[in-house]
């Protein structure tokens, strides 16, 4: 069978917060049997740009992303926000402008949030790594209500012999970051994160899992603020790869 | 009612420092949102009397006038008069002739979410004309300084047992009761007065049925019956929106709303009225009047938020909305809260008014997912975003800085050289620790949580050196 040719787009959070996050995706894509290719001038997805209501800006940066990884059988991304934003937004960014919309859409049906692709297109036996620990899974809200991401981390988690998952009250629910929203109300955003580090704490997980580094920067941030210094705060493909 | 949605940030801030109120918003938060879920599982297919109600919903709006000359028909043709009114400053002078014109003296109000959109309790009293509100909620605020009300469906839901029990010893001058029921009964005896003399009763309508000319209220206390069966004067004020075609459709909406506003199959009462009291009935009222409000919603025909006139006013969006949960609805400002509010309260009471209301939300879509009809309640708050961004209401620093991120991320190299800078300035902040405890370029992030620091490199640097690797192998 010829190796499938995915586009890694690796965030612009991951990139600047959390290379390890963008190593783990590529060692569990090329496990999996992949080529993967990391186009060097990939940037920002533009999301933050389209939710501050900067529609141009939003536009343009949809425009580059588009030329760069439309030669792409797959493109992957190791986040349901930046993954929703390619495969929902797009298309509808281009209402006035056909050809863009028609590449826009031809790139919308080809981009994954990591666990999806892994669990759904590859359909993935196993996983490289291992991790020993108790676990508890924070759907993030893009992920979850865009994309329909919420078994494929849990199935792909249960491959894994040490994780053992213990899920939380309101594992659905926002953590409070929302983007440029945790910067313009800090102290809301905080409160709501509060309550989902509640949640995890009644949960007893050693580590709170999830697929979108905003989130867990929020999560982690707060359970700091909060005094707990022990429960980890990591991505899920840390985890998969066996890197946490 | 008088806008204060321009001070939402600060309000916020207060809420979350009131621990009192923090406590009573815990208590009520749990409640909605589990008794929907249960409530809903009872529709053999919850998603396909959606679609159905959202299907009603569009075929009014699409079509507005025309379901409305219908029911303006109808409803002369059953003895009832219909008033239009342009905005609430007309509805209150509506409502005040009418009063006058039948020597009304006082009127009781079931809830109509309207009334407080135009401020007719106000206009009321100028005018010498006593209002009391029965719904429960609804009483108790009045009773408290004339309090506005914090969610459309349960007005008062940011009060707790004890709240009500310390506001009844005191306006009600009796012993302090702690119980519930005691409460309600206290509630009762004084109301019951009200609505043996009231000369007027006055209602909202949860829909409007232009089949039969009748208006549908949806009530859990009996408190809307006696408004509009015992005096001899009915007003009803509802938004033009609230039209539906027919009574088919009237029980497809009545599946879905009581589910999605309390977790009620059906509510305690649920009265369809049409026309006024004939010869040989027993009740009902002598006068009926509709008065049909616009009130900037016929501006939103057509517009980019027309999917909003869908409403139902049943609270689901609120109810789930984890910003709505954490600070309550008053901090909204104005008559609508929550994800709801937030794009109602721009579109009718000024964009310029509810500057922050539209950022106020985290776009986690519980609210779209949630509501009975489908509005895509964060697509409308992302279109308002855009409106500002593109009328110059957002402030300077914001556009300026949004420009400049985008101008920089099209162009890689620039973007790589920002991003390294970026993180080394972000590591510098954290020194040896794992995380940034005041973050100066934001630091609202900084004021309820930690940063955590950044690894140290950017992904783009370490893999370009890994590659470099690679080829020299």
């Amino acid at each position: 069978m010829p190796r499938v040719r995915v586009g890694l787009f690796v965030t612009c959070l991951v990139d600047l917060m959390r290379p390890r996050i963008g190593f783990a995706t590529l060692k569990l894509l090329e496990s999996a049997g992949c080529e993967v290719i990391v186009p060097d001038t990939q940037t920002c997805c533009g999301q933050p740009a389209w939710n501050s209501g900067d529609a141009p800006g939003a536009m343009a940066l949809a425009k580059k992303t588009i030329a760069e990884f439309e030669g792409f059988e797959y493109v992957v991304v190791p986040s349901g926000s930046c993954g929703e934003h390619i495969r929902i937004e797009y298309p509808r960014l281009f209402a006035d402008e056909s050809d863009w919309r028609a590449r826009a859409t031809a790139l919308a049906s080809r981009t994954y949030e990591l666990t999806d692709f892994l669990a759904t297109v590859l359909k993935v036996d196993s996983v490289p790594g291992d991790h020993e620990g108790t676990v508890t899974y924070h759907d993030s809200c893009s992920g979850l209500r865009g994309l329909g991401v919420k078994e494929q981390p849990r199935s792909l988690l249960a491959k894994m012999k040490g994780v053992s998952l213990k899920e939380m009250n309101g594992c659905e629910e926002c953590c409070g970051f929302g983007g440029t929203f945790s910067i313009k109300f800090g102290e809301v955003s905080a409160a709501i994160a509060e309550r989902k580090c509640d949640n995890v704490h009644a949960s007893g997980a050693q580590a709170v899992v999830g697929g979108d580094l905003g989130c867990l920067l929020n999560i982690e941030g707060k359970l700091r603020r909060m005094g707990d210094d022990n429960t980890r705060v990591l991505h899920i493909a840390e985890v998969l790869a066996g890197d946490a | 009612m008088e806008i204060k949605s321009m001070h939402f940030k600060a309000n916020a801030s207060a809420t979350l420092a009131n621990v009192v109120l923090q406590g009573n918003l815990k208590n009520a938060k749990g409640k909605f949102v589990t008794k929907r879920a249960e409530a809903i599982k009872d529709l053999d297919d919850f998603e396909g009397t959606r679609d159905a109600a959202t299907a009603i919903r569009n075929k009014v709006i699409d079509n507005l006038d025309l379901w409305l000359e219908c029911f303006e028909r109808k409803a002369l043709d059953t003895g009832a008069k219909v008033l239009w009114a342009k905005d609430g400053a007309e509805v209150c002078r509506l409502v005040t002739e009418i009063a006058r014109s039948h020597g009304v003296k006082k009127v009781t109000k079931s809830k109509s979410m309207l009334s407080e959109e135009a401020g007719l309790n106000q206009a009321l009293e100028a005018a010498g004309i006593q209002p009391v509100e029965t719904d429960l909620g609804e009483y108790i605020l009045q009773v408290d300084n004339n309090e506005p009300p914090s969610h459309i469906i349960a007005p008062a839901v940011h009060k707790s047992l004890d709240d009500v029990a310390d506001l009844f010893h005191k306006v009600h001058g009796t012993p302090r009761k702690t119980e519930i029921p005691a409460l309600t009964r206290e509630a009762r005896e004084v109301l019951r007065g009200h609505f043996l003399s009231a000369e007027m009763g006055l209602s909202g309508g949860n829909f409007l049925v232009a089949e039969t000319g009748s208006v549908a209220l949806v009530t859990n206390e009996g408190n809307g019956r006696m408004v509009t069966t015992m005096p001899k004067v009915h007003v009803v004020i509802t938004g033009i929106e609230k039209v539906i075609p027919t009574l088919e459709d009237l029980s497809t909406l009545m599946r879905i709303l009581p589910r999605s506003a309390t977790g009620q199959s059906i509510s305690n009462y649920f009265s369809i009225l049409t026309g006024v009291k004939k010869p040989e009935e027993h009740d009902g009222p002598e006068h009926l009047y509709f008065i049909l409000v616009d009130s900037g919603r016929a501006d939103v025909v057509g517009t980019d938020f027309h999917a909003m006139l869908r409403c139902i006013r049943c609270g689901a969006c609120m109810n789930h909305c984890p910003v709505y949960q954490t600070i309550g609805g008053h901090a909204y400002g104005w008559v609508y809260p929550g994800p709801m509010g937030s794009v109602l309260t721009p579109l009718y009471a000024g964009m310029e008014n509810s500057i922050d209301l539209p950022h106020a939300a985290t776009l986690c879509n519980q609210c779209g997912i949630v509501c009975p009809v489908s509005i895509p309640l964060p697509d409308l708050l992302r279109k308002l975003r855009e409106k500002q961004t593109e009328r110059g209401l957002r402030p300077i620093t914001e556009r300026i800085g949004l420009r400049v991120w985008a101008w920089v991320a099209q162009r890689p190299k620039l973007y790589a050289l920002g991003a390294s800078l970026g993180v080394r300035y972000l590591k510098w902040l954290a020194g040896d620790t794992d995380r940034i405890r005041l973050l100066p370029t934001a630091p609202e992030w900084t004021l309820g949580r930690d940063f955590p620091a950044p690894q140290g490199k950017t992904f783009r640097a370490l893999y370009a050196a890994r590659q470099k690797r690679k080829g020299a192998k």
